[in-house]
């Protein structure tokens, strides 16, 4: 019987149980769950324990986009339950595979409806469709569910609700977890569908659903007429239970976490998971578009402030772009594309041939350019399009209530992209408008003008101004682990003319990197598919542990210590000085 | 009729050898026999004069309120009375209890601080007092506060000649750090856990920073997942009087408290996938490791089993 009863939807909430910001407890079939309605009004209906230590997600907090839990303060997105934020390790993104576990939602008839593995649609009574319907109090009942339906068969009601007055009742229909009942009395009809609730198997929820709604004082006479009648029910049929045989109570099995397979496993590396529609593209400010895409399958995996995506266009190019909005919001990725004046063809494919509807490949975030939420404040420094990764930071800064600013350098107020979430973000943003290279380095000495502790930037812009701002930073002691940079693009100029050997101290093989290869093409050559993703040493994914050997380093990715300890390259440019590498794959 | 096995009752040798916590002996009255559970089993115990203790499983010739000594057929168990506790073992203690050396240093205020029932099981306690990543969200304001709540790497080893675990150079952000703090700063501190259900930690005493305060935690397992946690302070404190200290002591903990009943499952699983660990965890990961080690079987739910 449990067996179907998994397959079935069941009503585990009213939705008046779930205003906003509030978490509901409920339980069905054993499990426990953590209800909870986001801001976009999506509800969530979750495993009610944190993934971390197995404390309960509904003694935490929602700030309606991510729900956080009070042991540690992990949070998860709304809808993908996706973990987006580990407080104890404020630089690191959390691993993707951290994922609450799900259970789909409906809401029909002022109930929230969900199940463990259910199949269909939730039921259709065709007495309370496009009918006023009105939600009697639940009943909770130490009774195994069939018991209950049992008794709910022969329940009779008034339809005025004058308890003397009761009415002629017929059964409309019965299955294994509801009834409807009709009552007929003067003419006028009353139709109530009770809905029961396997909590456990030996406790079970009735929810009853009016197919009318009497207004005023017969309002609240119905109401507690079905309340008192329900109660008496409620009290014979737990007497009745207490004779009954005493059931085991029901086991959900908590699923074990997912291992997190070595890199070596991991599939090659440009991988297309994703397939997205394009909802909205717009023209957002003078040559920038904006681009909403939407799953048009699964829904899309949460993404971290920071975060960016590989877009494989239709004609064959791969991009990377930043994700503009926060965590939370809603099941798409937005982003914002500048035409580039000398494009190879990938912003002009996104401008000129792209349209709404179009349907898209992209990967699965990533999210090189991690925002730490544990600064005292945070300063946001954007550079034209090099904003795109720094509104879904602040916008994230700003729902956590923490302290921020967002400096924004661009060519006039028409350049300035997103202005809607500009305008939402109000007093934090500061604008430079039009500046000269040497007004722009003047700015930033002013805004780098002392190192302060627990102070963290971030800058996203051009290269001549992360380069600007790497020597003021550094000449004003700024400790290279405050700032963090994201790079468009490789600045430095690549060298691949060297040839050395690689060993692999886990894999026990040794290659040889010819020049005009890269170590990661090497290692693709021989089987072994690292993850990538710019693949010109900007974005850190095919990072890898150096064991032994001098790195040569050419990538933007690492900052000058650590280069300088040489215990990591980006396999995609970087290259050896010494004439052995040995890493840790 | 069949006969089942009480889950309740602890059949695993590594427990039942070792010295379990009583009560404090502060709160022994003399000549009344008193019964409480432990793992478990109904544990009877009496103080005949001061300073002398029996104790014994509960049997109806000795009943609870009265003066009644047990027999001499009565079998009586193992006592130790040291850091104000009075221990039993239900099985055959391998040696004796692990040292505390601060403990009998003279300048030293030796408090009981507080028993708590919580309901959970002893090594969820045990790994929720070697945490510090919850100092901020579950101690606002005194153990941690946002956003200062980064846990930097940290040292854990299992010292081979006495096999407890250590975790050292651990350093965390602290408003108030003890009573007598002031304000906020980055706290040190040690933990050591010499025993499956008992573990102790050093901070350096804002009054000396030359020596340590050591707070222990003493878990008695009433049953599986059940508890009465006693709290011990060995302090280097002159001026707080001891309802002082014990009430910042006692309101931690009761901070604590409705965390750790909220852990489902209520057991400690030991399969490293049974839970998320990170690397501020790598306390909680070695002592879960050392608890299958040591083949302790309750309280837990052992590796390769699920929680059905």
């Amino acid at each position: 019987m449990t067996e179907s009863l998994m397959n079935l939807w069941h009503p585990i909430a009213s939705a008046e149980d779930l205003p906003y910001r509030h978490i509901f407890q409920g339980q069905l079939l054993g499990r426990e769950l953590a209800v909870w309605r986001a801001d976009d009004d999506f509800v969530n209906v979750w495993e009610n324990r944190c993934l971390h230590r197995g404390t309960r997600l509904s003694i935490g907090r929602s700030d309606g986009l991510e729900l956080r839990c009070q042991y540690h303060g992990w949070r998860y997105a709304n809808r993908s339950a996706g973990c987006t934020y580990i407080p104890a390790h404020p630089a690191d993104a959390p691993a993707r595979t951290i994922c609450n576990r799900t259970f789909p939602s409906v809401e029909r008839y002022g109930l929230i409806w969900s199940g463990e593995e259910p199949t269909g649609e939730p039921p259709e009574i065709a007495a309370l469709e496009n009918a006023e319907t009105l939600l009697l109090r639940n009943i909770a009942v130490n009774a195994p569910l069939n018991l209950v339906l049992g008794h709910l068969a022969n329940y009779r009601f008034s339809i005025t609700g004058d308890p003397d007055n009761l009415a002629t009742t017929s059964m409309d229909y019965q299955d294994g977890c509801s009834l409807s009942l009709t009552a007929t009395c003067d003419g006028k009809k009353s139709t109530v569908v009770f809905f029961v609730q396997p909590v456990d198997s030996n406790r079970s929820v009735i929810r009853g659903v009016l197919s009318n709604s009497p207004e005023g004082a017969e309002r609240l006479l119905t109401l507690r007429h079905h309340s008192a009648e329900l109660s008496r029910l409620r009290d014979i049929v737990e007497l009745e239970a207490l004779d009954g045989p005493s059931l085991e109570p029901m086991v959900a099995t908590i699923e074990q976490v997912p291992i997190a397979l070595p890199e070596i496993t991991t599939p090659s590396g440009r991988k297309a998971a994703l397939r997205v529609q394009v909802l909205r593209k717009w023209a957002t400010a003078e040559g920038v578009v904006g681009l909403e895409l939407e799953s048009i399958g699964e829904p899309l995996p949460t993404h971290q402030p920071g975060a960016h995506i590989d877009v494989h266009l239709p004609n064959g190019l791969v991009r990377q772009y930043s994700l503009t909005n926060a965590p939370g919001e809603g099941s798409l990725y937005r982003l914002g594309v500048k035409l580039e004046a000398d494009s190879r063809g990938g912003s002009a494919c996104l401008h000129e041939t792209v349209k709404e509807g179009d349907v898209l490949a992209i990967s699965e975030p990533r999210n090189n350019f991690p925002l730490r939420r544990d600064a005292v404040k945070t300063i946001l420094i954007a550079g034209g399009i090099g904003v795109t990764p720094l509104l879904s930071m602040a916008q994230t800064l700003r729902n956590n209530k923490l302290d921020y600013e967002l400096h924004y350098f661009a060519q006039t107020d028409g350049h300035l992209a997103f202005p809607e979430v500009l305008n939402e973000l109000g007093e934090a943003v500061v604008l430079h408008l039009g500046l000269s290279p040497d007004e722009t380095s003047q700015a930033l000495t002013a805004l780098l003008a002392g190192p302060q502790p627990a102070m963290h930037i971030y800058v996203c812009g051009p290269g001549p101004m992360l380069e600007a701002t790497r020597r003021i930073a550094s000449e004003a002691d700024w400790p290279d682990e405050a700032i963090h940079f994201e790079y468009f693009k490789n600045t430095i100029e690549v060298d691949s003319s060297s040839s050395f050997e690689v060993s692999l101290a886990r894999s026990a093989l040794t290659l040889e990197v010819p020049s005009g290869k890269t170590i990661l093409e090497v290692l693709r050559d021989n089987g072994i598919a690292l993850m990538s993703s710019c693949e010109q040493g900007a974005c850190g994914t095919c990072e890898v542990t150096v064991i032994e050997g001098e790195p040569e380093h050419q990538d933007v990715y690492l900052n000058d210590s650590e280069k300088l300890a040489g215990q990591r390259i980006m396999t995609c440019v970087s290259r050896a000085k010494s004439p052995r590498l040995v890493l840790d794959i | 009729m069949k006969l089942l096995a009480n889950p309740e009752v602890c059949t695993n040798a590594a427990i039942l050898d070792l010295w379990h916590p009583l009560v404090p002996t502060s709160e022994i009255q003399v000549g009344v026999v008193r019964e409480l559970s432990l793992l478990g089993q109904a544990v009877s115990y009496l103080s005949t004069s001061p300073d002398i203790y029996r104790a014994w499983r509960t049997d109806p010739a000795t009943p609870v309120g009265t003066a009644s000594e047990p027999s001499s057929v009565t079998e009586g168990l193992p006592i130790l009375d040291r850091y104000g506790y009075l221990w039993t073992s239900l099985g055959v203690p391998n040696g004796d209890l692990f040292d505390i050396p601060e403990y009998d240093e003279p300048d030293r205020r030796n408090i009981h601080a507080a028993t708590i029932g919580v309901h959970c099981s002893a090594p969820r306690a045990i790994e929720n007092f070697l945490d510090m990543g919850h100092f901020p969200y579950v101690h606002t304001g005194v153990l941690g506060i946002e956003p200062h709540t980064e846990v930097v790497d940290y040292d854990v080893q299992i010292d081979a000649d006495s096999n407890e675990l250590w975790a050292t150079q651990c350093l965390f952000f602290q408003p108030m750090a003890a009573a007598t703090s002031t304000a906020g700063e980055m706290v040190g501190y040690t933990y050591r856990v010499p025993h499956p259900y008992c573990s102790l930690l050093y901070k350096t005493s804002p009054l000396d920073e030359s020596r340590m305060d050591v707070i222990g935690l003493f878990v008695r397992s009433v049953g599986p997942d059940r508890i009465e946690a006693h709290m011990i302070l060995s302090l280097i404190d002159d001026s707080n009087t001891d309802s002082f200290i014990r009430r910042f002591q006692q309101s931690i903990f009761a901070q604590d408290k409705p965390i750790l009943e909220n852990q489902n499952p209520k057991l400690l699983p030991l399969d490293p996938r049974a839970e998320t660990p990170i690397r501020s965890d790598r306390s909680a990961i070695a002592y879960r490791r050392w608890l299958s080690d040591l083949g302790v079987t309750y309280g837990v739910i052992p590796e390769g089993r699920s929680n059905d």
